[in-house]
């Protein structure tokens, strides 16, 4: 047993900007609720935004266009580079444009339930509404999504829902609204109405008298640490899926921001909360650096399949029909391939160990397109899927048209974040999360082509309606500068972490720790999590973060670019935000969405949830490294949709 | 609001064409095309020579009577050769721009260089010296004279000709001259009708056979002649 | 496999940078390049030495962010960004000359890593349509034709990674230049700004000291995205319309 594990339980925590009244109207109200800027003033106003994804850049440009004096920063070279430019599959909206009984109402209830009843109605309404307003503005913008022949916008269905409201832009749908986003941020960049700080990370923010007043960070290609001052603070710099080393995030996705966010004052709700996406390519051996999805839009028309024999080493072309098993049709008949990510991930895991996986290591499962090519011919298969094939191929060096392709689950998004009220506004006034940083519309799963509306309803709509009110009810009086104390601390407390990781002149290298972390979070906080493997990982942990301190190298010097430097110090806080997660992990001992309790099953094997004890976002607040945080509760109320135990067979 | 406004004070349009790489490029796509549409012409007339010297000859003096009774005698001649020093200065110091433009825009070259890269641009810019120099020899020697290897006799170019092309040096310049306007005309013709915006990915085929065919056409046209001295055929 | 590598090392943007001879041993087919530079790196951390730096970040063909030019060849001898190759391209004993993208545009920052900011300022001096927020007519309003709207996504693929510009020897930024303004051009939405995007873009591509276009093809080879060739002289045909009667 080690402290941290002593948490204790503190005053719930209250969503108090969120209106009461219908959910329908809800939005509406709090946007007339909210204080105004004056037009003539906001250009007085300095807001900073971390990132430049989909919801860091469609903030940026739309504070930006309100008026709003913005500084904006990304780790990359260019803000177009942000990660969610690999989102594939699409965006949801309830448009209804295929007249299939799709709504509002529909969409928000397929969010909640797929959620797993751990989101708030009031949020997710709030997103379904918006979601038609986003499609909108990106075909004004000029995303190319996918069309038909009379030139309206196709669609198609998406991974856990029985109605095609989700828009694409063939395999690549993220680019396309990132690109979008981002020619909007570089309009406003030229215009000279935001300042963009490319290849800089953010490493801590300035809080100063209990509210949000800058961040520190570092320029890359200098080394060179400095201060950035604003009137609000938003961070739109992701998820931590990273935490697991292999991943579908990009290398250098990091939860810095967050997480130093979180040791500021900022709760962080729900860290346990992982997606683990069922198609992505398996991993081929300890080389491996990262994990690469494919689109769940795959699982339309590709049928997943073991053999039924354990250990069948025969080539998938060689085991004959009644020889495989097509399992996720035979346990969830009515929604077969297409039922929600953590479903589909969990059965896989299953079945490989069972030992009847397929591949190298047995970690992977067939998904099969031989049908699909009988039916729609190769041509139509091509045109639907021929980017993701190719990119299948280029990997694996294996032909899908021919054997079907090897899959396997990997961390893909993590639904934990900040917690933020329904302003999207944290526990520390004046700093804001949006996008995947924050917790708020996805409970325990996420629906897929779901991530991409969160974040731009986030960035171009929510966010800008919601800061105006925190700016206008809070002017600040006093200036603060460089040289104020709590900013000097702050400013020194960064320098002394990087000098020290620079000091330490270790054996090992900043990956080597990370690998070791990745793997044991893979293994005691993946897709199947139990009691007394979190309390082993809870153990190990603190124990790596010793070492961590005692053995890391980083060659180089801070004083220049220097990769390792970045990385080790990334993973300082992975090293502490692992804890948190296997602790949220352990202490939500029911089943819900991503997260699977072995000890919380029904007989058959499904998530169970225990509402009546766990029915609430879990909001921790920090209270030092290795030191047994504070739990907050919310409550979550369902005035709409009510809860039943998720069924999709 | 600070939504962007653009001031719209843009420069003229001769301007905007040759302060732009893109604009510089259409001034020698159109110069050049003028210089290949003169050049056919050219190569049709130097045929004559095989009719024999009266037909050669009573072609030179046509080529100074045209456009007569509005124009005077070579007044014609006048305008066209105008025209062509235009073009070619036009060419040549756009060339000479963008060329310097190209190689200061990659300063260090790759330790692992591969060769196939610069066909195209090497072609371009060396057979364009190589016309450069040509067009002042061809000029001194058969319009002026003043390098010619024999007895130059104005208005008498079938002997002239003949005189030429009956030095080996004069064989080797010409001949070089006109294999180097064959890979200039091949590459440029494609080149010009991009610039132009003509090509696309479906015209793409028959631009590329156009500029084959005219290379062939001018280089096989224009070698004739010198071939024919040299074989006995014209003497 | 057990490799040779050769390896650009420049310590930043004013030192004097030259090839280094490195080996690697015990590297697998499986691997992508990037993780053979991975191993390299690991080695040579544990060594006591720098790391090659280089640029990289979703390892899935998309961000854009490598940029290695391989054996002379932008992102090396595949079709495809350099994250998506791998070492089954090559052979047991090969040695492999690694270079950053080389343009005056591009300066290097630190190894092979370099500065491609010029491309955003491309961007920024035109590449966008102008859609406030909140303005956006129903997106069915305007119907597209599916074959320009095919026109459109064929090169707003385009990643922004330079490999046009590396390949080129004239270090020229046309086809990326190119892309951008085919893609948003051909949409009604592009309509009002069409003149003037062009014009823009073209003049901020020269000033950033981009060669010009000689039309060699090489960026197209390179592109890992396939943006064709005929690209260019779509935009020249933009430009040229918008020289005559964009000027109001």
């Amino acid at each position: 047993m080690n402290d941290f594990t002593e948490y204790t339980t503190g005053e719930p925590v209250v969503d108090a900007k969120a209106p009461k009244g219908p959910v329908a109207e809800r939005w509406d109200t709090r946007r007339f609720e909210a204080k105004l800027v004056n037009p003539a003033n906001r250009r007085k106003h300095t807001v900073i935004v971390v990132g430049t994804g989909l919801a860091g850049g469609s903030a940026g440009a739309t504070l930006a266009e309100q008026g709003y004096h913005v500084v904006q920063f990304c780790y990359q070279d260019s803000p177009r580079r942000a990660h969610s430019i690999a989102a594939q599959g699409g965006i949801n909206a309830a448009k209804n444009y295929r007249n299939d009984g799709d709504s509002v109402h529909r969409l928000f209830y397929d969010t909640v339930k797929g959620g797993d009843f751990r989101a708030r109605e009031s949020n997710v309404h709030r997103l379904a509404q918006i979601s038609v307003n986003i499609i909108d503005q990106c075909v004004a913008q000029g995303v190319p999504f996918a069309r038909e022949y009379g030139g309206l916008l196709d669609t198609r269905s998406f991974g856990g829902v029985q109605v095609s409201r989700t828009f694409y832009a063939r395999g690549q749908t993220g680019q396309q609204l990132l690109l979008g986003a981002y020619q909007a941020l570089s309009k406003e960049i030229a215009a000279g109405n935001v300042e963009m700080h490319p290849r800089t990370e953010m490493l801590d923010v300035i809080v100063v008298d209990g509210r949000a007043r800058g961040i520190v960070a570092r320029d890359l290609i200098t080394g060179k640490i400095d201060t950035y001052f604003a009137d609000a603070v938003v961070l739109a710099s992701g998820g931590y899926g990273n935490v697991f080393y292999l991943s579908t995030n990009a290398m250098n996705s990091n939860a810095t921001a967050v997480w130093r966010a979180h040791r500021r004052g900022a709760y962080f709700a729900n860290p346990c909360f992982t997606q683990i996406h069922p198609t992505c390519i398996p991993r081929t051996g300890d080389h491996q650096s990262k994990l690469t999805l494919m689109s769940e839009s795959l699982r339309n028309d590709g049928r997943i399949w073991v053999p039924k024999a354990k250990g069948d080493k025969r080539p998938a072309n060689e085991i004959p029909e009644d020889e495989r098993d097509y399992y996720l049709e035979r346990i969830y008949p009515s929604f077969g391939n297409l039922v929600p990510r953590d479903i589909a991930s969990r059965a896989a895991k299953n079945v490989c160990d069972e030992g009847r996986g397929v591949g190298p290591g047995g970690q992977g499962v067939y998904l099969d397109f031989a049908d699909a090519i009988r039916r729609m011919g190769r041509g139509a298969v091509e045109e639907k899927y021929g980017n993701l094939f190719d990119m299948y191929e280029r990997i694996t060096a294996e032909n899908p048209y021919e054997v079907p392709m090897r899959i396997y689950p990997a961390v893909h998004y993590t639904m934990g974040g900040l917690w933020v009220d329904y302003d999207l506004q944290t526990t520390v006034p004046g700093l804001f999360a949006i996008g995947e940083a924050n917790f708020s519309d996805h409970g325990a799963n996420r629906l897929g082509a779901s991530a991409l509306m969160q974040g731009l309803a986030d960035g171009y709509f929510v966010l800008p309606s919601t800061i105006n009110d925190y700016l206008a009810r809070n002017p600040h009086k006093d200036e603060v500068d460089a040289e104020h104390p709590a900013v000097r601390e702050v400013l020194a407390e960064t320098e002394d972490r990087l000098n020290l990781l620079l000091a330490v002149d270790g054996d090992r290298t900043p990956d080597s720790f990370h690998r070791e972390l990745g793997e044991l979070m893979w293994e005691f906080c993946g897709m199947a999590r139990t009691d007394s493997g979190l309390r082993k990982a809870l153990e190990r942990i603190p124990q790596i973060r010793e070492e961590f301190w005692r053995r890391i190298k980083v060659p180089g010097s801070g004083e220049e670019f220097n990769q390792s430097l970045e990385k080790a110090n990334r993973i300082v806080d992975y090293l502490e935000l692992a804890e948190l997660m296997c602790l949220d992990a352990l202490h939500r001992a029911e089943s819900c969405g991503g997260h699977f309790r072995e000890e919380s099953q029904t007989p058959d094997g499904e998530a169970e949830r225990r509402d009546e004890e766990f029915s609430y976002a879990a909001a921790w607040e920090f209270s030092g490294t290795g030191t047994a945080p504070v739990l907050h509760k919310e409550d979550l109320v369902f005035e709409y949709v009510h809860p039943t135990q998720r069924s999709y067979a | 609001m600070a939504l962007a406004t653009r001031t719209d004070k843009r420069p003229s349009l001769p301007r905007t064409v040759w302060d732009s790489t893109v604009g510089k490029k259409t001034v020698m796509a159109v110069s050049g095309l003028i210089m290949l549409l003169y050049l056919v012409a050219h190569m049709i007339g130097n045929l004559k020579i095989f009719f024999g010297p009266g037909d050669f000859n009573h072609y030179a003096h046509w080529l100074r009577t045209l456009g007569e009774p509005v124009m005077r005698w070579e007044w014609t001649l006048w305008v066209v050769r105008f025209g062509l020093v235009a073009a070619v200065v036009a060419h040549a110091v756009s060339a000479y721009q963008l060329s310097r433009r190209d190689i200061k825009a990659r300063p260090s070259k790759y330790v692992h260089s591969k060769p196939r890269s610069s066909y195209a641009t090497r072609t371009m810019r060396w057979g364009g010296i190589i016309l450069g120099l040509f067009i002042v020899w061809h000029i001194l020697d058969l319009t002026t004279g003043t390098v010619h290897p024999g007895e130059y006799e104005h208005l008498h170019p079938y002997q002239n000709v003949i005189d030429t092309f009956s030095t080996w040096y004069g064989n080797v310049i010409y001949i070089t001259a006109v294999v180097a306007l064959g890979f200039h005309v091949r590459h440029g013709f494609w080149s010009a009708a991009q610039t132009l915006g003509v090509g696309n990915a479906a015209r793409d085929r028959f631009l590329k056979a156009c500029a084959n065919g005219l290379a062939l056409l001018l280089t096989v046209g224009f070698v004739s002649v010198p071939v024919g001295v040299m074989t006995g055929v014209v003497s | 496999m057990k490799l040779t590598l050769r390896v650009w090392r420049q310590k930043n943007a004013d030192a004097e940078g030259a090839m280094s001879t490195y080996e690697v041993d015990g590297i697998s087919s499986d691997m992508s390049f990037l993780e053979m530079l991975d191993t390299l790196n690991e080695e040579l951390i544990v060594k006591g030495e720098e790391p090659v730096a280089f640029d990289h970040d979703c390892r899935e063909g998309i961000c854009g962010a490598c940029s290695l030019v391989i054996n002379g060849d932008a992102h090396g001898p595949e079709r495809t960004t350099t994250c998506q190759l791998h070492m089954r391209s090559f052979d047991d004993g090969d040695t492999i000359d690694i270079e950053p993208w080389r343009a005056a545009a591009f300066p290097v920052i630190k190894d092979l890593v370099v500065d491609r900011s010029a491309f955003d300022r491309i961007i920024q001096s035109g590449g966008y349509i102008s859609a406030p927020t909140g303005a956006a007519p129903e997106a069915h309003a305007t119907p597209v034709p599916k074959p320009d709207a095919d026109f459109a996504f064929e090169h707003a693929e385009c990643i922004g990674c330079g490999a046009c510009v590396a390949a080129c020897p004239n270090g020229s930024a046309m086809l990326f230049t190119s892309a951008k303004v085919n893609h948003l051009n051909v949409l009604p939405q592009g309509a009002p700004e069409r003149e003037t995007r062009v014009l823009d873009m073209v003049a901020q591509m020269d000033s950033e000291g981009f060669g010009g276009c000689t039309l060699t093809g090489e960026c197209a080879t390179a592109c890992p995205k396939g943006i064709p060739l005929p690209s260019i002289a779509a935009m020249n045909k933009e430009w040229l319309r918008a020289a005559r009667k964009g000027r109001r």
